[in-house]
C-alpha cells in the first residue's frame, strides 16, 4: 500500500511527466489513484492540461527555428553596416 | 519638512526618467523576444507564413533604422507592432493597386466542381470563420505574452521542451543542469503559465 500512496509532490512531478508523454504505465496508475482523493492535485492536473492543450493547437503558431536564424543573420548584417 | 519634500520631488522626477530609460531598444534581442509574438499577429492578417515571415524582417529593419526615433514612452514590443501595423497595410495597398485583380471571377472550368450549383459551392457553416481564426491567434499571442513575464532561463526550457519537443536530455547537457532540475523548472513554468493563461485567455 505504501508504494500506491504519492505525496502531492511527487504527483505534480508525474503529472508534469505525462504531459510530455514521459511518465510510466505504473506512475500514471499512481497519479490516477492520487487524484481520487486529492482537491489540489485535480485542481493543478486540470489546469495542466489545459495549458498543453493550448500549446497542441493547430492555429498556434511558432516560426521555425532556421527562419529565426535567418532574420538573426539578417538584422546583424544591418546592424554592423 | 519642506527640505524633505522637494527632496521627494527631485527623487520622484529621477525615478521616471529612470524608468523611461528602462525602454530602450535592444535589437540583438528582437528575435528571441518577439519574433514568435509578431508572427502570431501577423499570421492571422494576412494568412501566408511566407508574407508573414517577410513582413516580419522588413518590420525589424524599419525598426533598426528609425531607433533613434524611439522615445521609450511605450514598450519595445508595442512600438514594433505599430510599426508592423503599418507594413501589414502597406502589404495590402500593394497588392490592391493592380484594380484589376479587384474584380471577382468564376471560373466554370474546375473539372470537380462542374456542373455543381452555386449554392453548393459556398462554404459549409461548420467551417471556421473568420471570429474563429482571431481568437485562436490571439490564443497564440497570448501564450508568447504570458512566456515573456517568465523569467529568462524558465522561459528558454519551457520553450525548448514544450513547443520546440526538445529532448529531456540534450536540454540538461546544453545547460548543464540535471534531469531533476529540469523538472522543477518545468513545472515551475507550467504553473505560472497556466496561471496566467487563466486569466489572459481561458
Amino acid at each position: 500500500m505504501s508504494q500506491l500512496k504519492l505525496k502531492c509532490q511527487e504527483a505534480n512531478h508525474i503529472c508534469d511527466k505525462s504531459q510530455y508523454k514521459e511518465a510510466s504505465f505504473w506512475e500514471k496508475f499512481r497519479l490516477t489513484i492520487h487524484l481520487l482523493y486529492c482537491r489540489a492535485c485535480q485542481k493543478y492536473t486540470a489546469s495542466n492540461k489545459k495549458l498543453t492543450e493550448a500549446i497542441h493547437d493547430p492555429k498556434f503558431v511558432s516560426i521555425a527555428e532556421k527562419d529565426k536564424q535567418a532574420l538573426k543573420k539578417q538584422l546583424q548584417e544591418e546592424l554592423s553596416k | 519638512m519642506l527640505a524633505g519634500w522637494v527632496k521627494f520631488i527631485i527623487f520622484d522626477k529621477t525615478a521616471t526618467a529612470l524608468s523611461m530609460a528602462n525602454n530602450v531598444i535592444d535589437p540583438n534581442l528582437w528575435v528571441d523576444k518577439y519574433s514568435d509574438y509578431l508572427y502570431n499577429y501577423t499570421i492571422v492578417r494576412v494568412n501566408d507564413s511566407e508574407i508573414a515571415k517577410d513582413l516580419i524582417s522588413e518590420t525589424f529593419l524599419a525598426g533598426l533604422k528609425s531607433k533613434d526615433n524611439f522615445k521609450g514612452e511605450a514598450s519595445e514590443r508595442t512600438w514594433l507592432i505599430s510599426i508592423l501595423k503599418r507594413k501589414i497595410i502597406d502589404h495590402y495597398r500593394k497588392i490592391n493597386s493592380n484594380k484589376g485583380k479587384a474584380e471577382v471571377r468564376i471560373t466554370h472550368d474546375d473539372s470537380e466542381t462542374e456542373g455543381d450549383w452555386l449554392e453548393q459551392r459556398v462554404a459549409s457553416k461548420s467551417d471556421k470563420n473568420a471570429q474563429d481564426q482571431i481568437e485562436n491567434t490571439e490564443l497564440g499571442m497570448a501564450i508568447f505574452d504570458c512566456l515573456g513575464n517568465l523569467p529568462q532561463k524558465q522561459a528558454e526550457i519551457f520553450r525548448k521542451k514544450t513547443i520546440e519537443n526538445h529532448d529531456t536530455e540534450a536540454i540538461c547537457n546544453a545547460y548543464d543542469i540535471t534531469p531533476s532540475n529540469l523538472w522543477v523548472i518545468i513545472h515551475r513554468a507550467r504553473k505560472s503559465m497556466a496561471e496566467c493563461l487563466e486569466s489572459n485567455w481561458f
